[in-house]
């Protein structure tokens, strides 16, 4: 039998351990900003779809959460185990480089819809939310965590120590959701930053993510779905090449 | 027949540095085997290598006929493998970090096996405990216990008995000379040298990547068999035209090393002749540190 299953459980048991830090404290993070942003920038924001400003955030947030999470996951567990050498437990095995990619990125894609459950059940009871489409939902929750879960492992595998990735966390992911659309249209913007966030990856996954929801949005959401695609292809890919190289994990 | 493990010019280069050269080496099942050598020698690159944790730049190794590189899954079923650094995961119980690697070889229903071995490493106390909660030592038993549970016919121990007291180690040899008579090939690398003489059957002398000795322990001390003569004289020098060569001395006290018994007698009759008195006398038998300081001055 493989060992993929019990590498699977193991990350997945590893958040859940510390599920106070993992899921509970994002769910309250993403409801602060909803109850400050919501306040202060209701019917002052001009958002698609004819819905509230709240209606519109609400999605937008829940997706945040669902690809920080994602991202932490992966990238928290594997510099961990290289920091502290228990990764050692993990090359030892006849686990195959596929399985230790597939069970890092499916643990943070299990993190990352945990989270954005916890964070849509939280803010149903302050907003009411529409669901136009919850296969879009599924779908783009699904793509977006596997992307972020698949660039937290390439991340890891990359850096050496903990700023490293507390370094790409703030200057990369962070400002990326950030300017991906969560707490306004892009249409809203000047011409330039439109086609600014066009470039941001982050984007399209939260555009298409909120299209579910709300049955509106910036881009056709089969391009964002198609570009969500693309990026986890291409993480992917990378990944496994450096997985199987050993890349500073088999030296 | 199959090598327990098998290596055959082994070359590992860091940029323009040799870790390890040409290493060439075979390791019959069932034997206890040395791996012995000051540190920096390559002892652990050469275990890593056939464990897979570290890519060689040339040659090839092989656990039980299995090839590390190009089935590594059989080979790395087949072996293993103590860590000499303390390392574990702070999120579970020793229980649920013996399962997890148990099930990383694909065992899931291994509680059994898991419990013996627990017991046997002493280690019932603190099955459920975390393993943040355990002593140094406590930290050693699971490591062995890890590279344990899934039953392999070769177990590679890298200095295992590092900074662990006399108690445990004890306990732990008896439990690896056990799998040593259950028919388990078992490779050491320890600091402790009279450890590595009790134990290993034979051994290999790593020196900067290369080996430089491989014989038989009883083979290794008789080639290079000599002894200690440990002397007390009434002052504290040495009459000329002794050539016999001086470890060390200190004060009056004085070891020199003696080719054979016979030379003893040409000693003693130089120190007459200078009218040295000798207030105390001990001849040692050859020992493997006597063996090891030798082959490493030699090369």
């Amino acid at each position: 039998m493989s060992g993929f299953p019990t590498l699977l459980y193991k990350e997945t048991l590893r958040f859940w351990k510390v599920s106070v830090q993992t899921v509970a404290a994002p769910v309250l993070t993403s409801l602060l900003y909803l109850v400050v942003f919501a306040q202060a920038l209701e019917n002052r924001v001009a958002v698609p779809g004819g819905v509230s400003y709240t209606a519109f955030l609400a999605p937008g947030l829940v997706m945040m959460s669902i690809l920080q999470n994602a991202f932490a996951n992966s990238s928290s567990s594997l510099i961990q185990s290289k920091v502290t050498g228990n990764m050692v437990f993990v090359l030892l095995t006849p686990i195959s480089h596929l399985e230790v990619y597939a069970a890092y990125v499916l643990a943070s894609v299990v993190r990352g819809l945990a989270v954005g459950v916890g964070v849509l059940a939280v803010t149903a009871l302050f907003v009411d939310l529409r669901l136009a489409s919850p296969l879009w939902i599924a779908g783009f929750a699904l793509i977006g965590s596997a992307v972020l879960g698949a660039l937290g492992l390439l991340a890891s595998i990359w850096a050496d120590r903990f700023e490293q990735i507390a370094a790409f966390q703030n200057f990369v992911i962070l400002p990326l959701t950030f300017l991906s659309g969560v707490f306004y249209s892009i249409h809203a913007l000047p011409e330039f930053w439109q086609r600014a966030s066009h470039l941001n990856p982050f984007f399209y996954l939260v555009d298409g993510f909120r299209y579910g929801f709300i049955g509106a949005s910036d881009f056709s959401p089969i391009a964002s779905l198609a570009v969500g695609g693309l990026s986890f292809a291409i993480l992917s890919a990378i990944a496994l090449a450096l997985l199987k190289s050993g890349y500073k994990l088999r030296g | 027949m199959t090598f327990a493990i098998e290596t055959q010019d082994i070359e590992k280069r860091y940029g323009g540095l040799r870790a390890l050269d040409a290493v060439s080496l075979q390791i019959r099942q069932g034997e206890f085997f040395g791996l012995l050598g000051p540190n920096g020698a390559g002892k652990t690159t050469l275990i890593s290598i056939v464990a897979g944790l570290v890519r060689a730049s040339a040659g090839a190794a092989s656990v039980m006929g299995a090839d590390v590189v190009a089935d590594y899954r059989k080979a790395r079923c087949m072996l293993g493998v103590v860590p000499q650094e303390l390392v574990f995961d702070p999120f579970f119980t020793v229980r649920e970090t013996l399962r997890m690697q148990s099930g990383y070889f694909g065992l899931r229903r291994n509680d059994a096996w898991i419990d013996e071995v627990i017991h046997h490493l002493d280690l019932d106390a603190k099955a459920d405990a975390n393993m943040r909660t355990l002593s140094g030592g406590m930290k050693r038993r699971v490591l062995v216990a890890q590279a344990l549970v899934h039953k392999p016919p070769v177990i590679v121990l890298d200095e295992p008995t590092a900074g662990v007291d006399v108690e445990l180690r004890q306990g732990l040899w008896r439990f690896i000379r056990r799998l040593n008579r259950e028919g388990h090939t078992i490779v050491l690398t320890t600091h402790y040298l009279e450890e590595a003489e009790e134990l290993c059957d034979r051994i290999a002398l790593l020196k900067a990547g290369r080996v430089v000795a491989l014989d038989s322990t009883r083979n290794l001390l008789q080639t290079f068999s000599g002894f200690v003569l440990r002397l007390r004289l009434d002052r504290d020098q040495l009459p000329g035209g002794l050539d016999t060569p001086v470890l060390s001395q200190d004060g009056n006290l004085f070891n020199l090393r003696l080719r054979d018994t016979a030379e003893l007698e040409s000693v003693l009759h130089r120190l007459r002749e200078g009218g040295v008195g000798i207030a105390e006398f001990e001849l040692q038998p050859p020992d493997l540190e006597e063996v090891f300081l030798r082959v490493m001055e030699k090369h």
